[in-house]
């Protein structure tokens, strides 16, 4: 579904994560929603070439880009820190059959979190992806959110490996109530 | 009582060139294989809930294929989000087909949710879902066979099955042999059409 016209406002980082997207030929996009990844997800959407799929559930979105690749499609999920342990048994199809893989990840459970509940999955999220098999990015800058986004894709769709980018809460601005 | 495995041998015999299979974990691996091992099947040995999902990333990158995955009761009901997922997308080419024994066969045939009070079939079509089907006999297959492999989709057909052990026929079981399998033969259709 294409939606209307789109631009990111002068100052949002994600305005270069979204052109790594497309210079490494992202067609397809998952997510579970973020407020963080809004205007990312803004984007996708009015993009014509990137077909995007709402998930229920983030181990979802790893079973569904592991199909596209199948099919020869590149594909980018989008999630928050508290659903990657939603996809830890999922992340085994990854492993046990070279899929490339690669997602960006708003934290939250970190710097500022206001949010107790958040707090277990946030700091688990890091080691949950190494114990997984994954490489795992860390950006504090929106510079460094645009390079290792894709610096991720090429490590995965080049390398055959599945890679994180985490798009730390220090970034993204601790969500205030 | 329909037998489940000469029923998936009746949905694929003489499968159409376009047809790529993904089998959910345990059971319908097997049935699958047994119906012909072929480079088009996808085997699925883990990754359980994750099989409908799977089939829409798959039919989303290759809208020229039928996609068709054919899961048990259990794994689909790992996965029961994912049918309001691929209700949201419609896609037109993917089809689901659960052979539904109403039990967790591979673990002891403990009487799953389809056993009890869950239709899935009823849930697909809640979810948006264009059409379903469920066989109860033999004589209700050959409208499963049409809805899976022609009707447009997004489709859910359920095959009700006996819970009797079949002997298994284990296909490929290293991921990245499957894989590459099943990659292989896409690029080879694909230059073969462009021929």
């Amino acid at each position: 579904m294409k939606t209307q016209h789109f631009s990111f406002t002068a100052d949002d980082w994600r305005a270069g994560i979204f052109a790594a997207l497309k210079k490494q030929q992202v067609q397809q996009m998952a997510y579970v929603p973020d407020a963080g990844h809004a205007s990312l997800i803004s984007a996708c959407y009015a993009d014509g070439d990137i077909g995007c799929t709402v998930l229920t559930t983030e181990e979802e979105g790893v079973a569904l880009l592991a199909g596209a690749e199948l099919g020869g499609q590149r594909g980018v999920m989008l999630m928050q820190s508290s659903g990657v342990g939603n996809c830890v048994n999922m992340f085994s199809l990854l492993k046990s059959c070279g899929f490339p893989f690669v997602t960006l990840v708003t934290m939250r459970g970190e710097w500022g979190e206001f949010n107790p509940w958040q707090m277990p999955m946030g700091q688990a999220t890091e080691e949950t992806f190494r114990r997984s098999g994954f490489v795992v990015y860390r950006a504090d800058t929106g510079e460094d959110a645009a390079a290792m986004t894709g610096s991720a894709m090429r490590l995965a769709y080049d390398s055959n490996c599945p890679v994180a980018v985490l798009l730390s809460q220090r970034l993204i601005g601790a969500k205030d109530f | 009582m329909i037998g489940r495995r000469d029923a998936i041998a009746e949905i694929l015999m003489d499968r159409p060139d376009n047809l790529l299979v993904i089998s959910g974990l345990g059971s319908p691996t097997y049935d699958v294989a047994a119906a012909g091992d072929v480079a088009q099947n996808f085997y699925l040995w883990g990754a359980m809930g994750g099989a409908a999902a799977m089939g829409l990333g798959l039919a989303q990158a290759r809208p020229d294929a039928r996609v068709l995955v054919i899961t048990g009761d259990g794994e689909m009901l790992m996965g029961l989000g994912s049918l309001a997922t691929l209700g949201a997308k419609a896609p037109a080419n993917l089809a689901i087909l659960v052979i539904d024994n109403e039990a967790f066969g591979e673990t002891g045939g403990q009487t799953s949710h389809t056993g009890k009070t869950t239709n899935l079939a009823a849930v697909a079509l809640a979810c948006g879902f264009r059409q379903v089907a469920t066989a109860y006999k033999q004589a209700d297959l050959a409208g499963v066979k049409q809805l899976v492999l022609e009707d447009a989709g997004p489709v859910l057909g359920v095959i009700k099955t006996g819970s009797d052990e079949l002997p298994r026929v284990l296909p490929e079981r290293d991921g990245h042999i499957i894989r590459n399998t099943f990659k292989t033969a896409l690029a080879n259709q694909q230059n073969g059409e462009s021929k």
